[in-house]
């Protein structure tokens, strides 16, 4: 319970801080409300019901493309731990994926796929796509060979083997794939609705922070902010849960 | 071929031997590497008799363990034949075979209920049946008060006894065990070697133990086979003549001290080539 407390304390006292500093102006609101104004904000954001296509729309494209990035990186994890000759040719190439700047592609894929939705998922996809095929990778060869030959002795097929034994083995390292799989789909598509896009929450943060309306741009940032934090701690309990029942000693 | 000793002298010669249950005809095993081709194990010309308990000892790297996947048709042989109950195995793990490894094959997110009961649920067994299996196979191996425990909760010798329950519970005709209790501290050793016997007797099966421990193979087995560093042949075949029921108490007999003795002494040059080091 003291851990509890003390992460209570760490979230509350910089905001209390920063409230104090904003509401004595010594930072000015036209850079940033009071904390207590910007919740308030996200509630009237909320109950006036403007921003709903954008919420529903960034939070559509985010889930396709964690959906695509999960599907298609365990399917090629897979197929890559089944071909070492693949495996010599892509692995340098993973550890340097994150050094390339995706986003200099995306005029590349509006050019290509149009304005619509599809450049901001697949933004999103190929930042998470390679994190969820590395995870796979580390899950499938963390498998100890000894389960291998029991499924054999238990006459299980190529599927059934796959199916029982090696995914739930590897689980905890696919949980991981997909726990970064989602944030940077977020990351993705949300940047992307930033740069170049009429839609979505990111082009609503852009939208008003360029016309200076604080009053919407704050509180759209909160929910951002409020919704992957919630993922990531429903993810991070999920996580501790399956884990736990394995590692307890 | 390997000589067989008989305590019972001549009159071995009017006994009925139980039926050949697995035999090996010029079984031989090489691996193709970087380094060339490796001759790892053979000919080995062996035969088990149905319901024995037969061990086998060598140094190490002799090839125990690929005999082992041999027979239970793991790893295909490069030369030979093999037979269980009289048919040729091929590249599936014949219905009636169970295996226990030395390593951990305890499956970590299942329970020990549901890790026992891992293979018999896939199989077409009514659901009680499964049940009743459980049930005794827990009784069978002390586990009744740790069904719903996690392998991570238990010692080494406890997962060991899940993993043996696991085999049980698919009723097989013939147990191989692969060092099963290597990782485990000498008490609990001795302690394990005399559940296999009580669970041996108790089935009827034919058990096959792959060892190091030559005192482990001498309190077990009806026959103990020697074998060679690599490439692993059969150099003897020594008949203990235990009689069926025993436990770990034999070890106090003068005689189980004149077999582990010979044991010594077959294996003693065998193990010192198998500690030079290799040509390169």
């Amino acid at each position: 319970m003291r851990i509890v407390f003390y992460r209570l304390v760490a979230v509350f006292l910089p905001l209390t801080l920063l409230e104090i500093l904003c509401r004595e102006h010594v930072i000015k609101p036209l850079i940033l409300p009071p904390p207590s104004r910007i919740l308030l904000g996200l509630w009237a954001v909320i109950a006036n019901g403007a921003f709903n296509a954008a919420i529903v729309k960034t939070l559509a494209n985010v889930g396709l493309a964690i959906v695509l990035a999960v599907v298609v990186g365990i399917a090629a994890g897979a197929a890559i731990h089944r071909s070492r000759p693949l495996r010599t040719l892509l692995e340098p190439l993973f550890s340097t994926y994150y050094a390339i700047p995706i986003y200099a592609f995306y005029p590349l894929f509006i050019v290509v796929f149009g304005l619509g939705d599809t450049p901001q998922v697949l933004i999103g996809f190929m930042l998470a796509v390679v994190s969820m095929i590395v995870s796979t990778l580390a899950g499938l060869d963390s498998v100890p060979a000894v389960l291998g030959k029991t499924a054999r002795v238990m006459q299980l097929g190529a599927v059934e083997t796959v199916r029982s034994v090696t995914m739930p083995y590897a689980a905890p390292y696919l949980f991981t794939g997909v726990k970064l799989a989602i944030a940077y789909a977020f990351i993705g598509v949300i940047g992307a609705e930033f740069i170049m896009s009429g839609t979505g929450l990111g082009y609503e943060i852009r939208f008003a922070y360029d016309n200076l309306d604080n009053d919407v741009m704050y509180p759209l940032i909160l929910l951002i902010l409020l919704i992957a934090v919630a993922v990531n701690m429903s993810l991070d309990h999920w996580d501790r849960a399956l884990r736990s029942r394995r590692e307890r000693g | 071929m390997p000589r067989c000793n008989t305590n019972f002298g001549k009159w071995a010669l009017v006994v009925r031997q139980p039926p050949i249950h697995v035999s090996l005809r010029g079984v031989t095993k090489e691996y193709e590497s970087k380094l060339g081709r490796t001759h790892a194990l053979g000919p080995i010309d062996i035969d088990l008799r149905r319901s024995e308990f037969f061990a086998v000892v060598g140094p190490s790297g002799c090839g125990k363990s690929t005999l082992l996947d041999v027979i239970a048709a793991l790893v295909p042989p490069s030369a030979g034949l093999v037979t269980f109950e009289g048919q040729p195995i091929g590249n599936t793990v014949p219905d009636g075979i169970g295996v226990v490894f030395q390593e951990n094959a305890c499956f970590p997110w299942l329970n020990v209920a549901d890790n026992i009961t891992f293979g018999l649920r896939r199989q077409p067994v009514e659901r009680s049946e499964v049940e009743r299996r459980l049930q005794d196979a827990l009784q069978l191996m002390g586990l009744q008060d740790f069904a719903r425990a996690f392998p991570a909760q238990l010692s080494g010798g406890m997962r060991q006894r899940v993993c043996i329950a696991r085999t049980l519970l698919m009723q097989p005709r013939l147990i191989l065990l692969d060092e099963p209790f290597g990782a485990l501290d000498q008490q609990t050793r001795l302690l394990m070697g005399d559940e296999l016997l009580r669970i041996w007797r108790a089935t009827g099966a034919t058990v096959l133990l792959i060892t190091h421990a030559l005192d482990e193979a001498a309190m077990l087995a009806d026959r103990v086979a020697v074998m060679s560093a690599r490439p692993g042949k059969i150099l003897e075949v020594i008949e203990t003549g235990w009689p069926r029921e025993r436990d770990s108490q034999i070890v106090s007999v003068p005689e189980f001290g004149a077999i582990t003795a010979r044991l010594w002494t077959l294996l003693r040059a065998q193990s010192m080539q198998a500690l030079r080091p290799e040509p390169v």
